[in-house]
């Protein structure tokens, strides 16, 4: 806490996931005073994710790899004297002077309390994750069709499942996550539906070779699914949803490398829901609005340029995990606490000692992971062919309910070549989700994969989360500080 | 094996309480959202979407895609997904933007 209650903070970190908790803990534990803020009531961020208190888990960590880790920073946490902001919902950040920067939050489980907190600090860790990276196909839509990620979460905190007999599919290493969770859980999985191959990771021998854990976390993985029996279909997608008003079934087809479907191949599979996810998206509308360097990772995503010490292109600001590309809650964990070292170093005036013992071993294995990261995200990207999988009559954009044929018609008719013309044609990514959901989707169709890549999709959003008016208007009102509630 | 979460995590919830969907009662464990709970009792679609009127309900489970909105106690575009379920929680499935009652 700082010494009185209108002293900003030394450190603000803004996400109580794995980066944002070591990141604050290891800042505190050299003496800054920090403030840590979550929109979630509940410290773990995604990964992390576990039942309410009164859920009565008495195993949560059957949920989830390397659960000591969560709990060892958990209890340094409680042992800190770090101000807790948890529901708290971060919408924007601003710099207020030179050296202090004010974090705009809003309260309640889904930011519904309409009371504003601003919090402020001399310098910002933005540890805010990522979200799930979707691509439409015909019937995705249908109750029953939820995100990989969602069905994840959802099992995580509210121990439920969507359905019985539940298709994993997509792309990427969350899916066999996925699908080992809701095995143990009780669901039967009849197919894991991967649109890559694995041989993308033997390119890269010697990544994986030093990344010995995530090998094991693999195998862990791929017993659990071979004891349940489900089923591995790589280089296949599934390229349609049965049912109107409930998931029955899915199409899955095999795909070429380019992810393009091969007619003749479809094959019916009955379920009563999909889960589904293409990789995941870095979190990072506070830091575009803040001015933060972007560069595009591996897998077609923009995430943060980031300095050998995880500090963003805007000094002052620092960011770690997922918002510097896609690698894991491991990575994240470390690249949390080399923040946090690399914060409290340059507030203490001090150089950073780069040959210092934890920093350098907290830098190499930064660097290891990360090119594990790399390798992988490389293996997942959306190949151009996905879209021949679209009917015209596919809807797109979620929130807006624009489909296929109204944004190719923007395309072909009205000249629309980037993901911004598209949407003021068509309002596809206009709705409530401010295009997180459909970004992807919309810019590989406005730019028609004409260069076989994922195009850039539009990733400033000056307020990162819906604002009450009433929350907007009462910042003219005279300043309190506000006081955390742990 | 365990048959169910609950049993995976050796949950041992509070009292189960009592929320109602469209009139329906629904049995919530605390701790749960909302979005949880509608789960739990097989309901995955409480919204009807503003243009073709379709059903959707959780998709993202974290809060990000605004598909589980619900009118919860009669307040519209509620995010179920984050919401705690209360006991005696009212939710209605909503219609469009859920401002009908205002004639906009």
């Amino acid at each position: 806490m700082p010494d009185s209650a209108s002293e900003p903070y030394d450190l603000a970190v803004i996400g109580a996931g794995h980066a944002g908790l070591a990141g604050a803990v290891a800042a505190s534990e050299r003496g800054l005073s920090v403030a840590l803020l979550d929109a979630s009531g509940q410290l773990g961020g995604q990964f992390y994710r576990h039942p309410a208190p009164a859920l009565g888990a008495v195993r949560p960590q059957a949920l989830h790899h390397d659960w000591a880790a969560f709990d060892g920073l958990r209890r340094r946490l409680e042992k800190s004297d770090v101000g807790q902001f948890l529901g708290h919902h971060v919408w924007s950040v601003v710099r207020e002077s030179g050296e202090q920067w004010a974090v705009h939050a809003v309260t309640g489980a889904d930011g519904g309390d309409e009371r504003p907190v601003r919090v402020r600090a001399r310098a910002l860790l933005l540890a805010t994750g990522a979200y799930e990276r979707h691509l439409p196909f015909p019937g995705w839509t249908v109750p029953g069709v939820v995100g990989a990620g969602g069905a994840q979460a959802m099992l995580k905190s509210g121990l439920v499942l969507p359905g019985r007999r539940i298709v994993v599919a997509g792309s990427g290493p969350l899916l066999l996550a996925v699908a080992s969770s809701l095995t143990a859980a009780g669901a039967r999985v009849p197919a894991v539906v991967e649109a890559s191959g694995y041989l993308g990771y033997a390119r890269r021998p010697h990544v994986l070779a030093v990344n010995p854990r995530k090998l094991a976390e693999a195998a862990v993985h791929a017993s659990a699914l071979l004891r349940h029996r489900v089923r591995l279909r790589t280089r296949s997608a599934v390229t349609e949803v049965h049912g109107t008003d409930r998931v029955e079934a899915v199409t899955v087809a095999r795909v070429d490398p380019r992810w393009r479907p091969v007619p003749g191949t479809g094959r019916r599979i009955a379920c009563d829901a999909l889960a589904v996810g293409h990789g995941l998206v870095p979190q990072i509308d506070l830091a575009t609005s803040l001015g933060c360097a972007t560069r595009r990772a591996p897998d077609a995503t923009t995430s943060l340029v980031l300095d050998d010490l995880q500090q963003t292109s805007v000094p002052g600001v620092w960011a770690a995990g997922e918002t510097g590309g896609i690698g894991g809650a491991q990575l994240a964990g470390v690249e949390g606490e080399l923040a946090g070292l690399a914060v409290a170093a340059r507030l203490h005036g001090k150089p950073f000692l780069t040959e210092h013992g934890r920093a350098r071993t907290l830098r190499r294995r930064r660097d290891r992971m990360r090119a594990f990261a790399d390798a992988m995200a490389a293996a997942h990207t959306p190949g151009p062919g996905w879209s021949e999988w679209l009917t015209d009559d596919t809807d797109v954009c979620r929130c807006e309910e624009v489909t296929a044929g109204r944004i190719r018609e923007a395309v072909t008719d009205f000249g629309a070549r980037d993901a911004r013309t598209a949407k003021l044609l068509t309002r596809a990514g206009m709705g409530w989700c401010q295009g997180r959901v459909c970004g992807t989707a919309v810019a590989c169709l406005a730019a028609r994969g004409d260069d076989g890549t994922v195009p850039p999709s539009v990733e400033r959003r000056p307020l990162a989360v819906p604002v009450p008016l009433g929350a907007l208007a009462s910042l003219d009102e005279p300043d309190e500080p506000d006081e955390p509630d742990g | 094996m365990a048959r169910t979460p609950g049993e995976l995590v050796g949950a041992r919830p509070g009292t189960p309480f009592e929320i109602t969907v469209d009139g329906r009662t629904v049995t919530a464990m605390p701790g749960q959202s909302i979005a949880a709970a509608l789960w739990g009792a097989g309901i995955l679609a409480w919204r009807t979407t503003r243009n073709t009127g379709r059903p959707r309900g959780a998709f993202c489970g974290i809060g990000q895609c605004y598909d589980c909105l619900a009118t919860v106690n009669g307040e519209p575009n509620r995010r179920a997904c984050l919401l705690p379920a209360r006991p005696g929680d009212a939710i209605t499935t909503q219609e469009g933007h859920g401002h009908a009652g205002l004639g906009v």
